[in-house]
């Protein structure tokens, strides 16, 4: 894009998409700060009018919200850290030439091709159930009593089941980074003396800190709405234990058909969002300059 | 301090033998040069030497020490690749001081030895830079000092200039030939480059898919090449290399006749001129000889030739090659 006139032609080729994306984007966020205003509920559909931001008020200070925040918080931050963790490791494992290579590579994005709630119901079913599941034939089997984790350890769980979702997507990006590395570097530090913990501290690491930062930025985008693996497993349950933001807005909306207070719910997530968003630029994003 | 012996060493990828067992001594402080044409296998038995690659079958000994089986880091030698393989994330300062750094060294002790390379090599200035903001001369110093910190045993270059543009490899060239002179330090050094082989070597070891077809001082391969290989790989142009009846004259098989050891003028050999180059200071000119074929010339200094003229050239008697029907040299 280096002259004006093809600036120009760039932009009028682009228009059409950033126009309809932008309605896209425009009408059901001014519909839902719209609602977010207004007395809206289901059941009481005579009552309507202004409501000023006594939504907002409602949804806020209801007893479930500080709770939903820091569940969401600490569901983004668990995934991350294990998706993260394990995803450096298995790269640096499945990188290494080994026999049947192709085969480990495809086992290993297998789970992401699994939709979300199927994958929560196969683990809540045939894994974590605490009558049937085989993790508690396992204990059985060990002579333990079987443990009920979603209803002892409801967050752990869910965690652990995104985490396995995700787990793909970050080994598969880490890989194709730790490849990118050129073996005349590594060459370079094993001459210099180093071994192997320091190659992959001084050398691997700083090289994958773009990559982690790519992962970083787009699961937490994700992350932060996931609400299938909720409804299917433990349904924010018991109590609020597992109960996150978009699944508090879901029971707003769905179970006690307040619409305005749903909006309202919504409204604060996407502000919550964008808090998160620019902490995490301020932390991470100066890795992505080039 | 830095001699390496190697003893029969053997290396094999796979079925493929790219190195099928060489004997090679470099004495301590010497500057060798690996050259030969590309893929005979230079870069694979520096790697040898550095310990990147394991040898299939051999032993080799650095400073006295069985070193066949050590890892890299422990044989103290210092290699300077290709691609220079800088630290990308790391400053200039960090990168020369990573050695130091894995030696377990106090941060003032880094600190003076970097500061001591740098002013060798002219990086102060740049010292807090990355690597990316370097250009390729000061890069191959980075990389250069990166090396010297160590004070290694042997230094090993894989065609360190490759990357240069003309000028700055000769730069650097000298550079690192004073280097040489001033560290003392014994250096091999890859390249394909004739030139850098010529002018900086003590010993040129000739390679040949894996053997070694000579070794020996620049001028030794130039004005007695054993075998036809090296003949026709060492000196630019190439010898001319003459077959059948005039060589049979000669009582050879082949008979060798450097560019610039043919005179023009009177002589023998009667032909036509092609192709003539006139740089001033030399002219290169393709004679179609009768009953010979082509014979290219140097002569220096501006000679009247041009395409189409007929032309007489005589060799110089004293300045022949002999080679026999094995491509051996004759005495
Ligand atoms: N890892 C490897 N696996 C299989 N074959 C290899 C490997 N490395 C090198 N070879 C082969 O060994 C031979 C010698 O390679 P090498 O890199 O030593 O050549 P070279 O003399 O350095 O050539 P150049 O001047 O082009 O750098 C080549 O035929 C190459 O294909
Ligand atoms: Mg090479």
């Amino acid at each position: 894009m280096a002259t004006q006139s093809s600036r120009k032609a760039a932009r009028a080729m682009l228009s059409p998409t950033v126009i309809l994306l932008l309605v896209w984007m425009i009408v059901p966020l001014a519909m839902t700060l719209w609602f977010s205003l207004q007395r809206y509920n289901l059941l009481y559909p005579d009552r309507t009018g202004f409501n000023d931001f006594g939504n907002y008020t409602r949804f806020v200070l209801s007893p479930a919200f500080g709770g939903a925040v820091v569940n969401t918080l600490v569901l983004v931050v668990g995934v991350l850290a294990i998706t993260v963790i394990l995803g450096i490791l298995i790269a640096l494992l499945i990188d290494q030439p080994i026999w049947g290579q192709g085969i480990v590579r495809i086992l290993v994005i297998s789970p992401f091709f699994i939709m979300p709630p199927v994958a929560a119901l196969i683990w809540k079913n045939m894994f974590m159930n605490p009558t049937n599941g085989l993790f508690a034939e396992a204990a059985k089997f060990i002579g333990l009593s079987p443990y009920d984790f979603l209803g002892n350890a409801p967050l752990a769980s869910i965690i652990l089941i995104v985490a396995w979702q995700w787990l793909p997507f970050a080994t598969l990006i880490l890989l194709t980074a730790l490849q990118s590395l050129s073996s005349e570097e590594l060459e370079a530090a094993e001459m210099d003396g180093a071994g192997p913990v320091s190659r992959f501290w001084y050398i691997m690491l700083p090289h994958l800190a773009r990559a982690i930062t790519v992962v970083v930025l787009i699961q937490t985008i994700f992350l932060l709405g996931i609400f299938g693996e909720i409804l299917v497993t433990t349904n924010g349950g018991p109590g609020t234990s597992s109960t996150t933001l978009p699944y508090l807005i879901y029971k707003e909306a769905l179970l006690d058909f307040d619409v305005g207070t749903a909006a309202a719910g919504g409204v604060v997530a996407v502000i919550l969002a964008n808090i998160v968003a620019f902490f995490l630029m301020r932390a991470i994003g100066k890795n992505l300059d080039a | 301090m830095g001699k390496i012996t190697l003893h029969q060493v053997r290396k094999s990828f796979g079925e493929v033998d790219v190195i099928p067992g060489i004997d090679l001594t470099i004495e301590d402080g010497e500057f060798v040069v690996f050259v030969g044409p590309s893929g005979c296998g230079k870069s694979t038995l520096l790697r040898l030497i550095a310990g990147l690659e394991d040898t299939t079958a051999g032993t080799m000994q650095i400073d006295g020490r069985e070193a066949t089986h050590l890892p890299p880091a422990q044989r103290g030698l210092a290699m300077v690749f290709q691609s220079y393989a800088l630290y990308p994330h790391m400053t200039v300062r960090k990168n020369i001081a990573f050695p130091l750094k894995m030696a377990g060294m106090t941060a003032a002790e880094q600190e003076a030895k970097v500061q001591h390379a740098a002013k060798i090599l002219n990086l102060t200035n740049y010292l807090d830079r990355r690597p990316g903001q370097l250009s390729g001369g000061q890069r191959q110093r980075v990389a250069i000092g990166r090396a010297i910190v160590r004070e290694p045993a042997a230094f090993l270059f894989d065609e360190p200039l490759s990357n240069l543009d003309a000028a700055l490899r000769v730069t650097m060239r000298q550079e690192i030939s004073e280097l040489h002179q001033s560290l003392k330090t014994t250096m091999i050094y890859v390249t394909h480059d004739q030139v850098e082989a010529m002018t900086m070597a003590d010993k040129i070891v000739v390679l040949n898919a894996g053997r070694v077809e000579q070794v020996g001082s620049p001028l030794d391969l130039y004005h007695s090449p054993r075998n036809l290989f090296v003949a026709g790989f060492i000196g630019s142009p190439k010898m001319n290399l003459i077959t059948g009846a005039e060589a049979a004259k000669y009582n050879c098989t082949t008979l060798g006749v450097r560019p610039e050891h043919i005179r023009v003028g009177e002589g023998p050999w009667q032909g036509v001129v092609g192709l003539s180059e006139h740089l001033g200071s030399d002219s290169f000119i393709k004679v179609e000889v009768d009953g010979i074929g082509t014979i290219n010339v140097r002569a220096s200094g501006e000679i009247g030739v041009h395409h189409g003229d007929p032309i007489k050239l005589s060799p110089d008697m004293d300045k022949l090659h002999r080679f026999d029907g094995e491509g051996l040299a004759l005495k």
